[in-house]
């Protein structure tokens, strides 16, 4: 049940080290991830750096709680940042300042054929509806767009430190997957068939692929349609004409992500889902060599008055049950419990008074025991996580009672990952 | 067979979408039983490839094969109905299609070699849906001689709600990738069992802001689609308040009497009465804006006007038993 805690995840050190340029945020869907990189990207900028959120979530509450209306495909400069001399009172610190945006991958995916292509072809390509399927829908396209403009951002070399919020995917591996899908798609066997009538002659390879490759398009015809296999042979020559090397750019970024300077943090709430996700990701960037800073696990249940433990504080709220002179309902802890109104009568007041107090102090207590059950819960699953992965610094952010609502939110979130 | 009033009766397929996050593949499970009641035949179906529902009830990972999985809640009158499970992907219903339509018996493994398979399923605009759908209306109609239809309720464990209005409108979906041909005729089909009012769509989530705005816009994206049937709003993982309402703006705004909260813990002869009534009441003063800023959340649902649903919050995790009190929660308001 014990057991030694894990190492604690530093990561004012993490965005302190000038050498740190992209944190990459990842993590199932619902655990807060698009919250804690831009509470990331806020506390960097507040320490100096210049910084640029990247994130995948159109979140509009988001945006505004960082003084924007909306975001879109271009980096927007955050009002409102308190920079260098500010945050840490000396009045040496160097100006930070932190710019978000967030991803429009048919927009990227456009802006990539309009700069790859001429205007006819570009034309032609983004009017082709298995692009515009591709380029909308494709169930890669989006980490696959965001790796690109991750590269962009890397390149345009604006930014000192880009923190990323990856895709909501339906698994948090998804990210590593995607990009080298598409890739792999897009430079396929079977494309290189579909397009080889497109070409005069056709290679050696392929006249030996014929029969096979007849069988293929004679069912495709019988299933799509012909009409549905001339508009895929167009859109694969244009897009094979246009670039050859989807794949290179995969691994390109690829690459980006194992350099030295890129840093992962797993995201996750004490939940039993969320550390099954995050576990399989903390393997999965170890099998590729990935760096893992370590995980965040958000939204961590406090107990204040922890030194009360769940079961005396139930036994308290039972004595003051029995105490009252209405009849105390069993099973007090499945929901709440309201003593009946005191009788009018003589001594009423004292009554009343104390009517009153014994409720509130029931209702504190049961709400106590809850917390402290909750908080020994999450304690038992992040214990699991931290014994499989005892190598893995984490580090806790507390749960907070309200939606982040404006910078202070995010600040105050970014003060849980100050040294203590 | 209808023995009871529900919400839904005559609804034979339940699709069930949320935020991530929320608890959907949980309450599409507890959803399952609940419909299984009263010795009725249900199918849980899962389209994403994660083995929730295999986590969620405690089985070896599922295949592409309808497997009974549990029983239902029994009544006094009557045991309960089976749950199956079925997980199923897009490649093993295309291979399937291929079978059922062209006898294509032997050929999807050469496909698959090929990529044809990848391809079919990953890029041809709308092909992975109308199969993911396809099945699940294949299910609904299916006839099985003796008890005349196969399953009397489908559920489906379907994408998340940023997904779902794009998920369901198949017609349009393939509208670009066939105008005419057996695809076209298979989406048309699968898009009549959609648009029924055999069919309805359940939101489910918390009482967050982010996912509650998720709920309001899927369920103005599927109304204006059209012919797409919101079900009931599920509001997961919900717990009681403990404070009467007149005293939680008291308890949010740090006003609640102190003193009181110290005599009260006296009387109830705990020692340190004092810091620790301070202590518990940063506890109540946070619960307090938590319910607070839930209740809003409450009421913005509530616009929607569409049914509502409270399930409890489980403590200590997941479990069958805890999956087993969300389906009676569900039979009690008339969800199932």
């Amino acid at each position: 049940m014990t057991g030694r805690s894990p190492a604690r995840l530093d990561v004012d050190r993490l965005i302190d080290d000038r050498r740190t340029r992209i944190i990459v945020c990842c993590g199932s869907g619902g655990v807060g991830k698009t919250t804690i990189a831009a509470a990331i990207g806020l506390r960097a900028a507040e320490h100096g750096r210049r910084v640029v959120v990247l994130t995948v979530d159109p979140a509009r509450r988001l945006a505004q709680s960082m003084g924007l209306s909306s975001l879109d495909n271009t980096p927007r400069l955050v009002p409102g940042v308190q920079v260098g001399d500010q945050a840490d009172g000396t009045g040496t610190g160097p100006a930070g300042s932190l710019h978000a945006m967030m991803l429009d991958m048919k927009r990227t995916f456009d802006e990539i054929v309009e700069g790859h292509a001429d205007p006819d072809r570009a034309a032609q390509i983004l009017a082709n509806p298995f692009y515009q399927s591709l380029s909308s829908s494709f169930a890669g396209t989006q980490e696959y767009m965001a790796m690109e403009k991750l590269g962009q951002l890397r390149r345009a070399d604006e930014w000192d430190l880009i923190v990323v919020d990856t895709p909501p995917s339906r698994s948090a591996l998804d990210f590593l997957d995607a990009p080298q899908r598409l890739a792999r798609f897009l430079d396929g066997k079977l494309l290189r068939l579909l397009i080889a009538p497109a070409k005069v002659g056709g290679r050696a390879y392929l006249r030996a692929l014929n029969a096979g490759f007849g069988v293929v398009t004679g069912m495709l015809t019988k299933i799509l349609g012909t009409q549905v296999l001339r508009d895929v042979q167009t859109f694969v020559s244009a897009l094979d004409t246009m670039f050859g090397g989807f794949r290179e750019r995969a691994d390109y970024t690829y690459q980006l992500l194992r350099a030295p300077g890129t840093a992962f943090l797993v995201v996750a709430a004490p939940e039993e889902d969320a550390l099954r996700e995050a576990s399989y990701f903390v393997e999965r960037l170890d099998t590729e060599r990935m760096p893992l800073a370590g995980l965040i696990l958000n939204r961590v249940q406090q107990v204040p008055a922890a030194q009360l433990s769940a079961a005396r504080s139930l036994a308290a709220a039972e004595v003051l049950q029995a105490a009252a002179p209405g009849r105390p309902r069993p099973g007090h802890h499945d929901g709440p419990s309201h003593p009946a109104p005191p009788h009018r009568g003589r001594g009423q007041l004292g009554a009343d008074h104390q009517a009153a107090s014994r409720q509130l102090t029931i209702a504190a207590l049961q709400l106590h025991a809850e917390r402290m059950a909750q908080a020994a819960a999450e304690r038992r699953v992040a214990g699991s996580f931290a014994a499989a992965h005892p190598l893995v610094p984490v580090a806790e952010v507390p749960a907070q009672p309200e939606d982040v609502h404006d910078l202070e939110g995010l600040r105050r979130i970014g003060e849980s990952f100050a040294a203590r | 067979m209808a023995t009871r009033d529900t919400d839904w009766d005559g609804v034979r397929l339940h699709v069930v979408t949320g935020k991530g996050g929320t608890g959907k593949t949980t309450v599409a499970g507890a959803l399952s039983l609940a419909l299984a009641a009263d010795g009725r035949r249900v199918l849980l179906m899962e389209v994403e490839g994660r083995q929730g529902i295999a986590q969620l009830f405690d089985v070896p990972p599922l295949p592409y094969a309808e497997r009974r999985i549990a029983v239902g809640p029994g009544t006094s009158s009557r045991p309960g109905g089976d749950v199956f499970a079925l997980v199923a992907d897009p490649e093993s219903a295309l291979i399937e299609y291929l079978q059922m339509f062209y006898g294509l018996r032997h050929a999807g493994s050469a496909l698959a070699r090929l990529g044809v398979m990848d391809f079919a399923t990953t890029i041809a605009p709308g092909l992975r849906d109308v199969l993911l759908t396809g099945k699940a209306a294949e299910a609904v109609r299916r006839k099985d001689g003796a008890r005349g239809r196969s399953y009397d309720a489908v559920v489906m464990d379907a994408p998340p709600t940023g997904r779902i209005g794009r998920f369901l409108n198949v017609s349009a979906e393939v509208s670009d990738l066939a105008r005419v041909g057996p695809i076209r005729g298979h989406a048309d089909t699968v898009q009549q069992v959609i648009r029924s009012p055999e069919t309805v769509v359940h939101f489910v989530t918390v009482l967050e802001e982010m996912p509650v705005q998720e709920t309001l816009d899927g369920i103005a994206e599927l109304r204006a689609l059209g012919g797409i049937r919101p079900g009931g709003i599920i509001v997961n993982m919900t717990r009681p308040m403990a404070l009467p309402p007149g005293q939680l703006h008291e308890a949010a705004n740090g006003k609640l009497d102190l003193a009181q909260l110290a005599i009260g813990l006296k009387a109830a002869g705990l020692d340190d009465s004092q810091g620790l009534a301070d202590a518990l009441a940063t506890e109540l003063a946070e619960q307090a804006r938590t319910t607070l800023g839930q209740e809003e959340q409450q009421q913005r649902l509530e616009s929607a006007r569409q049914p509502c649903y409270r399930l409890p919050w489980i403590s200590g995790g997941m479990d069958l038993a805890g999956l087993y009190r969300l389906a009676a929660a569900l039979r009690e308001q008339k969800a199932a």
